[in-house]
C-alpha cells in the first residue's frame, strides 16, 4: 500500500469493505455484541465511535512530531480518553434516555482496539487530512457492521425495525436474538456471508487470472 | 505522500515532558470546555426525565419536594437529590397528596430498580415505574407491561401499623389469580421471581417509608417558590 | 446496596453476569487465546489478577474524585492508572517472582487495555459496592472469565478433530460456539 500512492477515496472506501473493521479485522467486538440489540442503540454507538476515531485521528495526526515514539501509547490512550470524555457527555446532553441505554459502554469506547489501532497504525504516519479520512471510513464501515447486526436482532428479536413494528400481531418473536446468544449468532452468521461473498470474490479473481495466463 | 523518516537520534527527557505535559493540558482544556458547555443541558434534562417519572406514578402532583432520612430515621428536607431520591408531592394549592420514593433489589438477573407514589389519602401504593431493569425480554420485563399486573397498583394497601414500626400487612406477591387482600400483588405466571421481587423491593422501602411519611411529612412546609414540575423550555 | 450478600455478589458476577458470556467483555482475548486448554487458564489467571487490582484502583480513584469533586476525569484516570499499575505490577513480578513472570507475564499487557477490566472498574462504581464488594465483585469476574475461557477453549479443542467446513472455520464457529455457551449459562440466571 506504501508503495503506490493511494487516492484519498480509496482512504476512505477500504474501510467499508476491504478493511472492515468488524467483519474482516475482527476489532472491536465488544460494543458491536453489546449494544447492537436494537438498530437505534447500534446507530447511536457507531456514530460515537466514529466521532472519536476522526478526532483522535487528526489529534495524533496533528500532534505526531511532538510525540516522541517511547511516550506514544501513553498519549494516545489519553487523547482517546478525551474524546470518549467529551462524547459521553454531549450524548447525556442529547439524550437521557440514549445515555441509559447505551450505559457503560460509551466509557468501553475507550477500550475498543479499533481506535487505538488506527492511532498506531495509521493516523501517527500520515497527514491530518488522510487520517480523518480514514478514522471516517472505518467508523462508517464500523456503524454499518453494528447496524446490520443490529437490524437482525431488532427484527427478529423484538419484530420491529427503529421502534416500528414490522410483523402481523401473530408474529412470535424470538426473544433469543435479543439476549446476548443472540449477538453471537447474528455476528457469526453475517461473518459467514461476508465470508462466502469474499471466496467467491477471490474464486472470480483467480479464475480470471488463470484465464489471463 | 512523502513518510517521515524513521528517526534515530535519541529521544531527550525534555521532549518527552514537553508532549506530555502537552498532551495533558490539550486533553484537560477539551475535557473540561465541553463539560462545562453540556453542563446546563445536562441538568434540564436530568430534571426532566425525572420528573416525567414522578408525574407518571403520582398524576396529583404539581410540585414536588425532595426529602430523605436522615441518621435517626428523621424525615429532613434536602436541596441536593441523593442517590435514591424521595419526593413529596403537593397539588396546585399546596396540600400533600402523596410521596414517591425509589428503591431497588435483586430481581432474576440484575438489580431491579423502580419508582413508587404513595397516596396518603387512601393510605395505599398507587403507581410504580420501573427505572432500570436487564431481565429477560419477554417474560421478566412483563412486571413493566402486563395490565393486569399494572393493575395492582391502582390502590395497593399500604396501611401503617398502629404502633408505627410498619406496614399493618406485609406487601407479598401471590401466584396469579390468587389475589385475596389488597395488600396483595396478583403475580405474573412467566416472570414469577421478576413479580415476586417487585413485591419485595416495595415492601422493604415502605416498611421504613410509610409511617415515618405518616408521622411527620404534614410537618414538612409545601415548597414555597413554586418550583414548576414541568421544566419550562429555557435555555 | 448494602444488602446484598458477598456470595450473591460472587454468583452474579461469575454466572449469571458473566463478563465473556452475556456483557461481551474481554471478547478479543477470549476468541484469541482460547485454543488451547492450557494457555486458556494461565490467561484466566492473570486477568483475575489484573481484575483485582483495577478493582481496588478504581475504588481509590473515586474517593480522589469525589474529595476533588472532578468526575469528569474518571474516564482517563480510569485507564491511565490501571494500565500502569499493571505495567508497575509485572515489573515487580519479573523482579520478585520469575516463574510466575513466566508463566503469567506476556499476557499482563495484553490484558491492560482490555474491555473487560476497564468494564469491571465501571461497572463496581455504577453498582456503588463498598471495598470488600468490589473486591468480591472483581473476584467473581475474575472466576467467571477463566471459566468462559478454558470452556470455551476445551470446545475448540475438539472441534479442531471435527469435520468442520472451510467457511465456517475460525471465527464464525467459535462465535456460534460461544453463542451456545452463553445460551448455556443463561440457565444459572435467578440463583442469586
Amino acid at each position: 500500500m506504501a508503495l503506490k500512492p493511494v487516492s484519498p477515496t480509496d482512504e476512505f472506501v477500504k474501510g467499508l469493505w476491504r478493511d472492515n473493521p468488524v467483519f474482516i479485522q475482527v476489532l472491536g467486538m465488544c460494543p458491536a455484541l453489546a449494544v447492537s440489540n436494537t438498530a437505534i442503540n447500534a446507530l447511536a454507538m457507531g456514530a460515537a465511535t466514529t466521532f472519536v476515531l476522526v478526532m483522535a485521528g487528526l489529534s495524533v495526526s496533528l500532534l505526531r512530531k511532538f510525540i516522541p515514539k517511547e511516550a506514544r501509547i501513553v498519549s494516545y490512550i489519553c487523547i482517546i480518553a478525551t474524546f470518549v470524555t467529551c462524547v459521553d457527555y454531549i450524548i447525556m446532553a442529547l439524550s437521557i434516555e440514549l445515555h441509559r441505554a447505551l450505559g457503560a459502554f460509551i466509557a468501553l469506547i475507550v477500550v475498543n482496539c479499533l481506535i487505538l489501532g488506527r492511532s498506531e497504525a495509521f493516523a501517527s504516519k500520515n497527514k491530518p487530512g488522510r487520517a480523518m479520512l480514514d478514522g471516517l471510513g472505518m467508523g462508517v464501515g464500523f456503524t454499518f457492521a453494528l447496524l446490520f447486526i443490529g437490524i437482525v436482532r431488532e427484527v427478529l428479536g423484538s419484530g420491529t425495525l427503529f421502534g416500528v413494528s414490522m410483523f402481523p400481531d401473530g408474529f412470535q418473536t424470538w426473544t433469543i436474538m435479543v439476549l446476548p446468544s443472540g449477538g453471537f449468532l447474528a455476528m457469526a452468521g453475517w461473518l459467514l456471508i461476508v465470508n462466502w461473498l469474499r471466496q467467491k470474490e477471490d474464486d472470480a479473481a483467480r479464475r480470471a487470472a488463470e484465464a489471463e495466463s | 505522500m512523502t513518510q517521515a523518516p524513521v528517526e534515530q537520534k535519541k529521544t531527550t527527557a525534555w521532549q518527552m515532558y514537553r508532549a506530555i505535559v502537552g498532551i495533558g493540558a490539550f486533553c484537560a482544556i477539551l475535557i473540561v470546555g465541553v463539560y462545562m458547555a453540556t453542563a446546563p443541558q445536562i441538568k434540564i434534562n436530568q430534571e426532566r426525565f425525572l420528573a416525567s417519572a414522578v408525574s407518571e406514578v403520582l398524576p396529583a402532583a404539581v410540585l414536588t419536594q425532595a426529602v430523605a432520612l436522615d441518621d435517626d430515621g428523621q424525615l429532613v428536607v434536602v436541596e441536593e437529590n441523593a442517590d435514591l431520591p424521595a419526593f413529596l408531592g403537593y397539588d396546585a394549592e399546596g396540600n400533600l397528596v402523596g410521596a414517591v420514593m425509589t428503591s431497588e433489589a435483586m430481581g432474576y438477573q440484575d438489580i431491579v430498580r423502580v419508582l413508587y407514589a404513595y397516596t396518603f389519602e387512601n393510605q395505599a401504593i398507587t403507581g410504580m415505574k420501573v427505572l432500570e431493569t436487564k431481565e429477560t425480554p419477554g417474560l421478566g420485563d412483563k412486571v413493566e407491561k402486563e395490565p393486569h399486573f399494572l393493575a395492582n397498583f391502582e390502590a395497593l394497601d399500604a396501611r401503617p401499623a398502629a404502633d408505627g414500626s410498619g406496614l399493618a400487612n406485609e406487601i407479598v406477591t401471590v401466584k396469579q389469580g390468587e389475589k385475596t387482600e389488597p395488600w396483595q400483588l396478583d403475580g405474573i405466571t412467566g416472570a414469577t421471581i421478576t413479580s415476586v421481587a417487585i413485591g419485595h423491593i416495595l415492601n422493604i422501602s415502605a416498611q421504613v417509608w410509610v409511617p415515618v411519611l405518616e408521622r411527620e411529612a404534614r410537618a414538612i412546609p409545601a415548597p414555597q417558590p413554586p418550583a414548576p414540575l414541568e421544566p419550562t423550555e429555557e435555555e | 446496596m448494602k444488602d446484598v450478600s458477598y456470595w450473591s455478589i460472587f454468583l452474579n458476577s461469575s454466572l449469571i453476569n458473566n463478563f465473556v458470556l452475556a456483557y461481551f467483555l474481554g471478547i478479543c482475548p477470549f476468541f484469541g487465546v482460547s485454543s488451547k486448554i492450557g494457555t486458556a487458564w494461565k490467561m484466566g489467571a492473570a486477568a483475575s489478577f489484573v481484575m483485582l487490582v483495577a478493582s481496588v484502583c478504581a475504588f481509590v480513584i473515586n474517593i480522589i474524585l469525589d474529595i476533588i469533586g472532578a468526575p469528569y476525569l474518571r474516564i482517563i484516570s480510569y485507564i491511565l492508572v490501571i494500565s500502569s499499575t499493571v505495567q508497575l505490577v509485572e515489573m515487580l513480578l519479573k523482579k520478585l517472582s520469575p516463574p510466575t513472570y513466566q508463566a503469567l507475564g506476556i499476557f499482563l499487557p495484553l490484558i491492560t487495555t482490555n474491555c473487560a477490566i476497564f468494564g469491571l472498574a465501571l461497572f463496581q462504581t455504577n453498582k456503588g459496592y463498598s471495598f470488600s464488594q468490589a473486591f468480591v465483585y472483581a473476584l467473581g469476574a475474575g472466576a467467571g472469565f477463566a471459566l468462559a475461557l478454558v470452556l470455551m477453549a476445551g470446545v475448540r479443542e475438539k472441534l479442531d478433530l471435527a469435520n468442520v467446513p472451510q467457511l465456517v472455520r475460525g471465527t464464525a464457529a467459535a462465535l456460534v460456539v460461544a453463542g451456545v455457551l452463553s445460551m448455556a449459562f443463561m440457565g444459572f440466571a435467578g440463583l442469586g
